[in-house]
């Protein structure tokens, strides 16, 4: 027996026609969606108190069903999906009303709830993992607190008959986990098996990223009609061994390499990734080239899941101020080394109060910053970058203000764009802690179109 | 023969909070042990300098002939308070392509 697993999407602004394409042509048994990043609950939250009209799912909800959905009902394909953000309820409810506008009824669509645990999360939690401070220090700036959940609530969803899925918070691999042991019975002791579920579920969860995307070096890895990258899709066999490919006649690559690089992506310790499923151990993984863009990977184990749940704190931390200015030609460099100068006396005539103030160069310094080697030669362009981390939007606003004045007071030949967009952000900065996972309940609530 | 890693091994990096993980994937099984005997964590941070301010752990997958690289304190405060304009460290990878492996001079016929 195997199933076909396929990705929709690896992050909120991913493209969507190769969703499209794996849900017309894919013959998939299950199309999934990841669209979170770190942040994105706290965000949505800022947005939510800003905004009362936004409805607190994924902001392309609407484009990546109207593009799936009659592909997914034709060929019998469920959704799992993590679009539900802070309102899995709202975003089921909306998947109701594309199916219906679309003719089609009696599909079932489960929201899943349980993961915001904002009002709660100082009483049910301890310490900051990444300080091992207390958590009720950070008390005042907390914006909002979510539960990584695993697959088992999703697998209770596919139970109930449920074809679509939308969650909140789940553990990434968890949405690609979830159908393999819904259809192959695997629960909390298969431990071998969630292994292998939750790890090829971390190959699956960065979409393209197995695929040729964020791979190609021109000379070292080069990547056929890189343009137009095929989402992947896992075929997983009972027998714990899966082919990750991608549709034929798009483009891309699936080789050991492409596999390799999303093996230890955003991973640690490689012999105890822990998601809420299980703890994978990827050091046992067989990684074979089977047939051009198929790879055939196995072996991949699993120990025993902890018994708490990682939880996600998201903190108003200040803002960032920022914006940049440009040099070219004879002098370019020498200008723009006098405007650094300007600016930094600029900003104590007018008192800027920064935690941290950086000015880069782009093209000599900006990526890589101390660590980059000295140059050689004269860039014949340069631009100037300034930005600063300060406690006050006020504070912030004071970088555009000072770039601003770099045009008629500032340096000879100094190119600026025109300041219309908004040059200030707000910070919200994610601390990790953990809960024990018997004190959080999901619940399920099931809609029919 | 002293060669750059750039023609030994591929890379990449991901972020989780303040901490950046670069993996160093060897191109050749053949070049997994001078790689490894030479890319120590204590070499990867020095190479790092002024960018990691943390610690640097490395793990090895010896079967893949790859490595893990996972540095603290590499993102500035961490994706969202970085003020880095590549907060991500997405780029960070490049870096140690680099860092120069002295290996046997029976390996130039497979070099990358």
């Amino acid at each position: 027996m195997t199933i076909r697993i396929g990705s929709g999407s690896a992050w909120w602004g991913d493209r969507i026609s190769p969703a499209k394409d794996n849900a017309d042509k894919g013959r998939l048994d299950y199309l999934c969606f990841e669209t979170m990043a770190e942040a994105t609950i706290s965000a949505a939250q800022v947005r939510k108190r800003r905004d009362p009209d936004f409805p607190g799912y994924d902001t392309w909800l609407d484009d990546r069903m109207k593009a799936v959905l009659p592909g997914c009902i034709e060929n019998k394909t469920k959704i799992i999906s993590n679009q539900g953000w802070i309102n899995p309820n709202g975003a089921a409810e909306r998947i109701i009303y594309w199916l219906r506008k679309m003719g089609i009824h009696g599909v079932k669509v489960a929201a899943i709830n349980g993961s915001l645990i904002t009002e709660d999360v100082l009483s049910l939690t301890d310490t900051i993992l990444e300080t091992g401070e207390r958590t009720h220090s950070l008390e005042d700036k907390i914006v909002s607190a979510e539960v990584y959940q695993g697959a088992e609530p999703v697998v209770q969803a596919l139970s109930k008959g449920a074809q679509i899925v939308v969650t909140g918070r789940i553990a990434d691999p968890s949405i690609f986990a979830a159908p393999m042991m819904f259809e192959y019975g695997w629960g909390a002791g298969d431990f071998m098996q969630l292994g292998l579920a939750n790890g090829i579920g971390h190959l699956m969860e960065c979409g393209a990223q197995v695929t040729g995307g964020y791979f190609a070096d021109p000379g070292l890895k080069d990547v056929p009609r890189p343009w137009d990258l095929g989402f992947p899709i896992a075929e997983v066999h009972k027998n714990g061994t899966a082919v990750i490919t991608k549709l034929e006649g798009t483009g891309g690559v699936v080789n050991a390499m492409t596999i390799k690089e999303q093996l230890l992506y955003e991973v640690h310790d490689p012999y105890n990734y822990i998601t809420p499923d299980v703890i994978v151990d990827f050091s046992t993984t067989r990684i074979e080239e089977i047939a051009e863009n198929r790879v055939m990977v196995s072996g991949i184990s699993g120990k025993p899941r902890t018994p708490t749940l990682k939880v996600s704190i998201g903190c108003k931390e200040g803002f960032i101020g920022e914006d940049m200015f440009f040099y070219a030609g004879e002098g370019a460099l020498k200008r723009a080394r006098l405007a650094e100068t300007i600016l930094r006396e600029r900003f104590k005539i007018v008192g800027l109060k920064a935690e941290e103030l950086r000015i880069d160069y782009l093209g000599l310094n900006a990526i890589h910053g101390d660590m980059t080697p000295e140059i050689k030669h004269e860039p014949y362009e340069v631009a100037v970058r300034v930005a600063a981390r300060t406690a006050t939007r006020e504070e912030a606003m004071k970088v555009g203000r000072e770039v601003d004045g770099m045009a008629v007071s500032g340096v000879g030949m100094t190119g600026k764009r025109v300041p219309h967009q908004d040059r200030t952000r707000e910070i919200i900065g994610v601390w990790s802690s953990l809960v024990d996972r018997d004190k959080i309940s999901p619940s399920i609530k099931l809609y029919e179109s | 023969m002293l060669i750059k890693l750039v023609q030994l091994a591929h890379c990449r990096s991901g972020d989780k909070g303040n901490t950046s993980n670069i993996s160093v994937i060897a191109y050749h099984p053949e070049f997994y042990a001078p790689i490894k005997n030479q890319l120590s964590a204590n070499e990867f941070k020095n190479f790092y300098s002024g960018v990691i301010k943390g610690n640097v752990t490395r793990y090895s997958l010896d079967e893949l002939q790859m490595l893990n690289f996972v540095c603290e304190g590499a993102l500035g405060g961490g994706v969202s308070r970085s003020l880095c304009l590549d907060n991500y460290g997405k780029s960070l990878s490049s870096r140690i392509l680099s860092f120069k492996i002295e290996i046997n001079d029976n390996l130039e016929k497979l070099l990358q």
